[in-house]
């Protein structure tokens, strides 16, 4: 869902987009990855991503099962969900530029969840400035998000957006 | 779950290609559709199944217990002049098999998408071809996508080629499990008064029909010691054959009239991709067909004379067309994402093999398998398929099948 949305956003904002989630076990809470391609034309190759140039990790805690940064391309932006300060992090070689934000205590404020999807995209957009707040929540707009969701996401979206720490590393 | 209204919208949608196919199912105003979920199909009739309650598909949606009933619940629909849909794929193929197989013998023009899934056994709920593949001798017509758009725009046409008066036939549109039914990107949506105008009246039922004013015997016991004898038989094989021919001008006709009105152009049997001035090609077939263009391109800067043929329909098989694709090429190499257990390559292969034999010249080919249950063919994938396909020409031959997922 998240990765549709930010393909709604980039199609807003006049590019072209192409996102294929990977599907692990059919389970609740099984790590997942999505993939989204970039291009201002037509993307033809509908495959996985191995090279990413940018990687959003939307769990606190995953690095420690599945190694994110497998493939990661030198000059990257990577964007974490934590808690943790940048003195705190391992952070690649490979990373030059850094968002970190707490879209886990956001979630627990807003969804009274963990729920860190559309925190993320916030953060993405922060960090990386390629893609606006208002595409973002454009896209969200014609998600299937109504009432409550709506609003709960669209307060996500700018909180992530908002509360994000970006660092320049490399 | 639907994103937009179908009306006094914007004229393109974000989406995946299971909610294409539902807003081509809308488009083409269905009167019955019946469903069961199975993944990777399972997003599309719930899509489906929203826009029927939303009141955007004026159908009756029957939700039966089973893809053996979805079936037969169509047949009878049908038969009663109903323009039907469903889809399914895999182990809910399996179910659905003896009325999926009467289907074409009874003529009736039931369009329903094969979101494609990898065989079993071992258990696997990823993509792959093999369920499509094993329709190839049920009679069915059978048309692969490429694109998420191919899918929405196919499925659309395949109403007007499975009603066609010369096929009256059930067509399976086929999209790749995982890449195509859950790729999300951007996608036009026809404008729906000229979709009605295209696809025009629904006429299912003229040849055969469960209709008290007109009585007729439907699918009756024939051949052997049966009312009618071989000749009967005969006769409705010679039928279904010549039907599955003239759905080759059918289809042909049917992209052209869409290209016209709605300005998106596609080969209807065979695509020829940077083939005019190439020595060797490679097939594909399905959404594999975008990362072998790239590949393509790439090996093209590298001054590789290749080019990519694509198989987009495989029923009934675009003999003709395939034979005056090849003879432009000295050596092909076929990647296929399925197997054939028989013949021990790719069906694909299998068949294009059968399609070289009517060349003046015997041409070297390879078999490479890729992309099984869920697995990727990407870019570097079709370098070495590309490398091995062009080294035939010097004579240095790969032995067939090429496993191209084998190591990972």
């Amino acid at each position: 869902m998240a990765s549709k949305i930010l393909a709604k956003a980039i199609v807003e904002e006049g590019q072209f987009a192409l996102a294929i989630p990977s599907f692990g076990f059919e389970r609740r809470g099984a790590p997942v990855t999505a993939f989204l391609r970039v291009d201002d034309k037509e993307i033809r190759t509908v495959t996985n991503i191995y090279n990413p140039d940018n990687i959003i990790c939307i769990d606190p805690t995953i690095s420690r099962a599945v190694d994110i940064f497998k493939g990661f391309r030198n000059g990257g932006i990577w964007v974490q969900a934590t808690k943790k300060s940048l003195d705190n992090l391992d952070i690649p070689e490979t990373v030059a530029k850094l968002g970190l934000c707490d879209a886990f205590g956001i979630a627990l404020d807003i969804f009274n969840k963990p729920i860190t999807n559309s925190i993320m995209l916030g953060a993405f957009a922060k960090t990386s400035g390629m893609v606006s707040l208002d595409s973002l929540k454009e896209g969200l707009t014609t998600a299937n998000f109504r009432d409550a969701g709506l609003d709960q996401n669209m307060a996500a979206i700018e909180r992530g957006y908002n509360e994000t720490q970006v660092h320049q590393i490399n | 779950m639907p994103d937009a209204a179908l009306t006094n919208e914007p004229k393109s949608i974000v989406c995946d290609g299971n909610e294409a196919a539902a807003w081509a199912v809308s488009l083409a105003k269905p009167d019955m559709v019946a469903v069961y979920p199975i993944t990777p199909q399972s997003s599309l009739v719930e899509y489906v199944s929203q826009f029927i309650a939303d009141g955007k598909i004026d159908a009756d949606l029957m939700d039966v217990e089973g893809e053996h009933s979805v079936m037969s619940v169509l047949h009878g629909a049908c038969l009663a002049g109903a323009r039907t849909y469903t889809a399914t794929c895999g182990p809910g193929l399996y179910y659905m098999f003896e009325p999926y197989v009467r289907t074409p013998g009874m003529r009736l023009p039931i369009v329903m998408s094969v979101v494609t899934r990898d065989g079993l056994t071992p258990q696997s709920v990823w993509g792959g071809q093999q369920d499509a593949m094993m329709l190839r001798e049920t009679g069915w017509i059978q048309i692969y996508c490429e694109s998420v758009q191919e899918v929405l725009d196919s499925l659309i046409m395949a109403f007007r080629i499975a009603e066609h008066r010369d096929v009256m036939l059930p067509v399976n549109i086929c999209h790749d499990g995982n890449y195509l039914s859950y790729g999300v990107t951007k996608v036009f949506l026809p404008e729906q008064e000229m979709v009605d105008d295209f696809l025009g009246d629904k006429d299912t039922n003229w040849h055969v029909a469960l209709d008290p004013d007109r009585p007729m015997s439907v699918d009756p016991l024939t051949g052997g010691e049966g009312p009618g004898g071989p000749s009967t038989f005969v006769r409705y094989r010679q039928g279904h054959c010549a039907g599955m021919q003239n759905a080759l001008r059918v289809i042909t006709e049917t992209h052209e009239e869409w290209e016209r009105k709605f300005g998106r152009c596609y080969a209807p049997l065979i695509e020829e991709y940077r083939l005019d001035d190439a020595d060797y090609a490679i097939v594909t077939i399905g959404s594999m067909s975008g990362a072998g263009k790239d590949a393509v391109d790439v090996a093209r800067e590298q001054g590789q004379k290749v080019g990519l043929i694509r198989v987009k329909t495989f029923r009934p098989f675009p003999m003709e067309a395939l034979r005056n694709t090849l003879t432009k090429v000295k050596a092909i190499g076929v990647v296929d994402r399925s197997v054939s257990f028989a013949w021990n390559c790719g069906p694909v292969f299998q068949e294009i093999q059968a399609a070289l034999y009517q060349l003046k010249e015997r041409i070297p080919a390879i078999s490479f398998i890729g992309g099984l249950a869920g697995s990727d063919i990407t870019g570097e994938h079709f370098a070495r398929v590309i490398e091995a396909t062009g080294n035939q020409l010097a004579g240095d031959m790969t032995e067939s099948p090429v496993w191209l997922n084998e190591n990972e």
